[in-house]
Parts: C-alpha cells; sequence; structure tokens
C-alpha cells in the first residue's frame, strides 16, 4: 500500500506530479486552483527531483513555456481555471498540430467572462470539443475524487507520451479545494538525459552528427502536406477512441433509469441512487471518466435496456449532447443542470428524475 | 549556366577563403533578394560552427518573414506561436540548461505581440539569447505598420505615414530591455554592408560566449531592410535605412558586461 | 614576387540580383547580367581579374551564393 495523506485535490496533482518524474511545471495564480503552484513550490522539487517550478507571466506564456519544454521531450505540466484555459486555447492547439505530449489540470469555476469562483462544469465543449483552432482533440481526464487528481497525474502523463499529445484533467473547484484521503503512489525517477533522446527520438534535444534536425512546427504551407498533417492527427484520434475509453458503472444491473454525470456530478449523483432506490426507483450510474474519448460504445448499450437516462451536469447542457449522439432516439434523455457555481443537491436530482423521466 | 567570365586557376578547393557554412541546409533562402534576413542566419550559422555548438544548440524561430528559419538552419529547432519564442525558449533553457538557445524574432513579434514574453524573459535573466530583426515593417503579412515603423513612414496600413498623434509612437525596444537587471548585453547592428556584417558576428559570438557563463540575456538587434515592404530595390533600400533608421535607431553596444554604455548621441536639440 | 590574388565563384542559379555585392566590392569586379536565370532574377558575375579575394561580397550576400579563393601568385 502507498503512503496515505490527507490532501486537497490540487495539493494531490501537484504531488503526483512531482512523483510522477514530471520535469517542469509553468503556471500562474488563478482561483481555485492555485494551490497547485503553491504547494510545488513549498515542496522545492527543484531541490530533490530536479523538477523545475516556474511561475510565468500569464497563462499565455505558461503555456508556451509548455510547448518549449515539450518540444524538447520533457515531461511537462501546467494548470489554470476557465478564464486561463480560455487563454491557453491557442498554445493546445499548437501543441496538438506539433504533436506535443504534455498535461494540462483545469480546475474549473463558473463563466463565461470573469465568472465566479465556484465549481463549475462549463468548460466540458472547450475542452472535449477542442477549445482553440483546427481540427483537433485532446484527451481529457474526469477526476470525481481527490484520489483520481493523483492517480490522474500518473495516467495523464503516460497518455500523452504513448499518443504525443496535450492530456487535460478537467477537475472543478469543489474537487480541488476539498480534502480526502489519497494513497500516493511510488515516485517513478525523472528520465536521464540518455533515457529521455531514446524514448523521444522526435524531440529537439541539439542535433548530433548522425541525425537530421529536428524540426517541432505545426506549420506547414502545402495544404497536401497540412492534409496530411491532419489525416495522421485524425487516425491517431481513432486509435484513442478504440483504446482508451475509461469508464464506471455503478448499480447499473438491475437499472431502469440511469443517471450520466462526470465529476462532482456522478459523485452526487451517487448519493441520489441510494435515496431514489430507498424510494424504489431502480437507478443506476454511468460516468464517463475519459470525456475525450467519450464512451460511446458504453451509452449506445446501455441506451437499450433502460427506460431513461438523465444527464447531470454543473451547466446548461454539454455532455448531453454527447450522450443523445451515443444513445440515438432509443430511450428519452434529458438534462438537469444548475449553473455559476451551484452543486445540485442530491434530493433535487431525484426530483428531477422522477419529473423530467419518470413522470415526464 | 555557365558563368561567363573565366575561371582563374586559382579556384581549386585548397584556396577556398570564405563558402557557405554547411550549418544553413542547402536550399535556396524563402527571403526577398537583398533581405538581411539571410545574412543574419549565415553570420548565426557561422557563429555557431566556429564554437563548435551544433549538436548543443536548440533554436526557437517566430512567426513572420522568418517563420520557416528551422528550414535553412541546420540544428534543432522549434517554430513558436506569434510572439511566445521568448516563453518557448525560457523552459527549454531550464530543462536543458547544458544547452545552447536562442530566438530569432521580428520586430511585430517580439515588439508588439510578445512584448510580455520579452520583457519577462529578460527581467528573469533567462540564459538565451535573442536575435531581433528590426526592418520597421510586417514584411511577411504584406507591409503594414509594426511599432517599429518610423514616425510619418507609410506602411501599407499607415498609407499617407504613421501619424504619432493617431497611431502611437515608434517603440524602442532594444533601449527598453536594456534597463532590466535581467539583460546582461544589450547591442544593436547592421548587416548591409562587410564592416557591418562583421560587428554583427561579434555581437553574436559575445552573446553565445555569455550564454556559457549564465549571465542572463543577450539582446542583439539587427536593424535590417525590407526593400519589398518600404518599396525600393534592395540598394535603395539599404541607404534610405542608412540616413533614417539609424538616426532613430542608433548603432552600437547599449550595455555590455552588464553595465550601459553611455550614450554619445543622447543629446537632442531643444 | 609574389603577390595576392583572388577570385569569385557565385552560384547564379541561387543569385536572386539584389545588387549588395556591386555596392561592397573595392575593385568593380562584379557586374549584373542582361540574362536571367532559371529563376528570372538578373545576376551578379565576375567581370575582371582583380578581384584580390577580400571576402566583402560573399560576406554581404545576403543569400550566401558566393565562394571566395585566395592564393598568393607569382608575377610575372
Amino acid at each position: 500500500m502507498g503512503e496515505l495523506r490527507l490532501m486537497k485535490g490540487n495539493e494531490a496533482v501537484a504531488e503526483a506530479a512531482i512523483r510522477a518524474g514530471c520535469d517542469g511545471y509553468f503556471g500562474y495564480p488563478i482561483t481555485p486552483q492555485s494551490e497547485i503552484m503553491e504547494y510545488l513550490m513549498s515542496e522545492k522539487p527543484y531541490e530533490t527531483t530536479g523538477m523545475v517550478v516556474l511561475q510565468a507571466e500569464s497563462e499565455v506564456a505558461s503555456i508556451n513555456m509548455l510547448y518549449g519544454g515539450a518540444g524538447t521531450g520533457k515531461r511537462v505540466m501546467t494548470s489554470s481555471s476557465s478564464p486561463g484555459i480560455s487563454l491557453m486555447q491557442e498554445g493546445i492547439s499548437y501543441m496538438a498540430g506539433a504533436e506535443l505530449p504534455a498535461l494540462l489540470v483545469n480546475v474549473v469555476r463558473g463563466g463565461p467572462g470573469l465568472g465566479t469562483i465556484q465549481p463549475s462544469q462549463a468548460d466540458y465543449f472547450q475542452s472535449v470539443k477542442g477549445g482553440g483552432h483546427g481540427d483537433y482533440k485532446i484527451i481529457v481526464l474526469a477526476p470525481a475524487s481527490v484520489q483520481e487528481m493523483a492517480d490522474f497525474a500518473k495516467l495523464g502523463f503516460e497518455l500523452a507520451f504513448k499518443y504525443r499529445t496535450p492530456v487535460m484533467i478537467q477537475s472543478d473547484g469543489a474537487i480541488g479545494q476539498m480534502m480526502e484521503k489519497v494513497e500516493l503512489f511510488d515516485p517513478i525517477p525523472r528520465r536521464t538525459e540518455e533515457e529521455l533522446i531514446a524514448q523521444c527520438p522526435w524531440a529537439a534535444t541539439g542535433k548530433p552528427k548522425n541525425r537530421d534536425h529536428i524540426i517541432i512546427t505545426s506549420l506547414d504551407l502545402d495544404p497536401a502536406g497540412q492534409e496530411r498533417v491532419n489525416l495522421k492527427l485524425q487516425a491517431k484520434y481513432r486509435q484513442i477512441e478504440e483504446k482508451e475509453v475509461l469508464f464506471e458503472e455503478i448499480s447499473c444491473e438491475d437499472a431502469e433509469y440511469v443517471f450520466v454525470a462526470f465529476g462532482l456530478s456522478a459523485r452526487i449523483c451517487q448519493k441520489s441512487i441510494d435515496m431514489a432506490r430507498a424510494q424504489g426507483i431502480k437507478v443506476g450510474l454511468f460516468r464517463p471518466i475519459t470525456l475525450y474519448p467519450f464512451p460511446t460504445k458504453q451509452i449506445a448499450a446501455l441506451a437499450k435496456k433502460v427506460k431513461g437516462m438523465l444527464v447531470v451536469e454543473m451547466n446548461a447542457g454539454q455532455m448531453i449532447e454527447d450522450v443523445k449522439l451515443s444513445a440515438g432516439c432509443s430511450v428519452k434523455i434529458e438534462h438537469y443542470g444548475r449553473f455559476g457555481g451551484i452543486i445540485p443537491a442530491p434530493d433535487e436530482v431525484v426530483r428531477a428524475l422522477e419529473k423530467q423521466i419518470i413522470g415526464g | 549556366m555557365e558563368e561567363p567570365f573565366v575561371k582563374t586557376d586559382i579556384r581549386k578547393e585548397e584556396n577556398i577563403v570564405y563558402k557557405r557554412t554547411n550549418l544553413l541546409v542547402d536550399r535556396p533562402l524563402s527571403y526577398c533578394p537583398g533581405c538581411g534576413h539571410g545574412v543574419v542566419h549565415r553570420m548565426l550559422m557561422e557563429t555557431l560552427e566556429e564554437m563548435g555548438l551544433q549538436d548543443k544548440t536548440i533554436g526557437v524561430s517566430p512567426v513572420g518573414c522568418s517563420v520557416l528559419a528551422y528550414d535553412f538552419m541546420n540544428i534543432d529547432m522549434l517554430g513558436a506561436a506569434h510572439g511566445r519564442a521568448p516563453a518557448l525558449a525560457t523552459a527549454i533553457k531550464r530543462m536543458w540548461p547544458n544547452r545552447f538557445v536562442f530566438t530569432y524574432q521580428g520586430d511585430g513579434d517580439l515588439a508588439a505581440i510578445g512584448t510580455a514574453e520579452t520583457i519577462h524573459a529578460c527581467n528573469r535573466g533567462e540564459n538565451f539569447v535573442i536575435i531581433f530583426i528590426n526592418n520597421g515593417i510586417y514584411g511577411m503579412t504584406g507591409g503594414q505598420m509594426a511599432p517599429t515603423t518610423l514616425p510619418n513612414m507609410r506602411s501599407s496600413t499607415s498609407p499617407y505615414g504613421r501619424d504619432v498623434s493617431i497611431m502611437g509612437h515608434p517603440l524602442k525596444m532594444t533601449e527598453l530591455v536594456a534597463q532590466l537587471p535581467g539583460t546582461y548585453y544589450v547591442t544593436r547592428q547592421a548587416v548591409h554592408t562587410p564592416s557591418h556584417v562583421r560587428k554583427t558576428k561579434k555581437a553574436l559570438r559575445k552573446a553565445f560566449e555569455n550564454q556559457k557563463n549564465n549571465t542572463g540575456i543577450s539582446f542583439v538587434e539587427v536593424v535590417s531592410n525590407c526593400n519589398s515592404g518600404w518599396k525600393m530595390t534592395p540598394v535603395q533600400s539599404n541607404k534610405w535605412m542608412e540616413e533614417n533608421m539609424f538616426p532613430f535607431y542608433p548603432l552600437g553596444d547599449i550595455k555590455v558586461d552588464g553595465k550601459l554604455v553611455e550614450q554619445k548621441e543622447a543629446v537632442t536639440k531643444e | 614576387m609574389a603577390k595576392v590574388k583572388g577570385d569569385i565563384e557565385i552560384n547564379v542559379e541561387r543569385c536572386k540580383g539584389c545588387e549588395v555585392c556591386i555596392a561592397s566590392c573595392p575593385f568593380t569586379v562584379i557586374a549584373m547580367t542582361k540574362e536571367v536565370n532559371g529563376k528570372g532574377y538578373h545576376y551578379a558575375i565576375k567581370v575582371n581579374d582583380d578581384c584580390t579575394g577580400c571576402m566583402n561580397c560573399a560576406i554581404v550576400c545576403p543569400d550566401g551564393v558566393i565562394t571566395v579563393y585566395r592564393a598568393k601568385v607569382t608575377a610575372e
């Protein structure tokens, strides 16, 4: 068993990054995720593992520092919250285009605009549909606990390097701020220079005599060349959709209805399940863990078994579009959402199920 | 195509005293005839060759005319988003402190959209070299007004000349960054005559020597021409540059070994 | 008596005809052709034997198309 600690979600992801052999963190303060950089600065990993921690002048600079570090094969991460992630979209698009691995953490707060500092899930579209310009996707992991904040830092780096793509942990202000017991995995040493060069032959590390010079770019002015870049990216995304889908099903075996929810909403739905079942309503929970790749096939299969699905999100209805695309017209699908930093209570979710699905 | 004039008998391998460095990729440059970019590319690559740094250097190219610099420089390079080269270079150098890192940026890239990244990288005293090509115009997008466009200078977005009362003043980034504690060597050079080219190369050498000692930013501005954007022949544009650009952007060292050089031409007539 | 003699070799297909080399040559060794190269540029050529191998033209050439030779030769 790994080391047990009581930690905030933000601290857990920071500690996990150090343990995952992260080479560099670049970030800019924004509520509700500032504890990530604060934790790193107080832990001083630059004195232990050699991990660089740098407070940049902006989110724009942070994401471009990430681009620079990632282009040289290093394991790099940044974190921010919604308005800051909006600023990073240009850089994320460049990194997707240049096929660079990196870990991004979005501790989502309510929007639009400066919005609120309270938790929200309103950045689903931005993360999952490609928030920047061009045809690209990033892998999006949605933790529902402090434990998953830690675990997904390690998983995120693994996926980022496996597919040479940015990976985002899409959390929210509540998961980032709340404290829970965490079992930490054992530290993985940072790669040596030799290991990095062997594992990342695509990285710009300085041109030796025996290989061509490496160019990290997302530019190809020749339309045929740029189409090839796009086709390569699309082939990679099909592979990710085939192999990397993660989800969780709770009490779905005998369920007549299911909640579909991710992250914090999924936790609330677990309590709603207990309340509904006490009333004799057979309801389960389907929790997408990867928001991209989306568990399309699994939801399609589930839709054939149940009488209705209630998509519970802390937004005005974003993931429901993917649920509907997956399920088709085979079953009644409704959305229940609260916005602007309001977290739905378990009993109001049960009432919504009764009103919108069972009674509707 | 045959060269019409007869070869002399000294045209032999052992008599070569100057040829294009192998650190430039053997392909035609994408720049307009007479553009200073090609000379700066070559001086930079000659510097790295002479210092034996090909395998230890990671460069960052900008957005602008020199966006394809990585196609011409036979070293590992990253192409940055517009203005962000100093952010990339910051991370690269901090992650690879034993490598030599430089950014190569134009005036739109460095002095407009990338102002924040430039100033903060300079102010943090990052240990890389910034090469700043200032031709007072946006070349690649078709000769629009740049932050460095001179007062009354015409461009495609200041077709009647830059009216500073409406369009604001040109920005002297080089003087500005020289004031920051994180810069160690700040100089302004040119490449339109052989003697200026030689000085530029010396400046580049000094900049990379400084990087060996982790002294902070070395910032080399090269005032250059844009004959296409200025709508002149290359030779005319070099003359115009001497008469108009150099009085506003005087050549020479501004900060050496971390100390500001006293400006001779600082006196203005009242 | 030995004297220094120079020569230049111009990669005329890579020359873009900017004429910056002409202005830099102290001995008027270079001139432009009336003909154009494959890219459509008038190109620089060597027009006399006065070259001393000073390298000025090669150093200012934006496209790096000039190779310079220099050798000591015995005067006749």
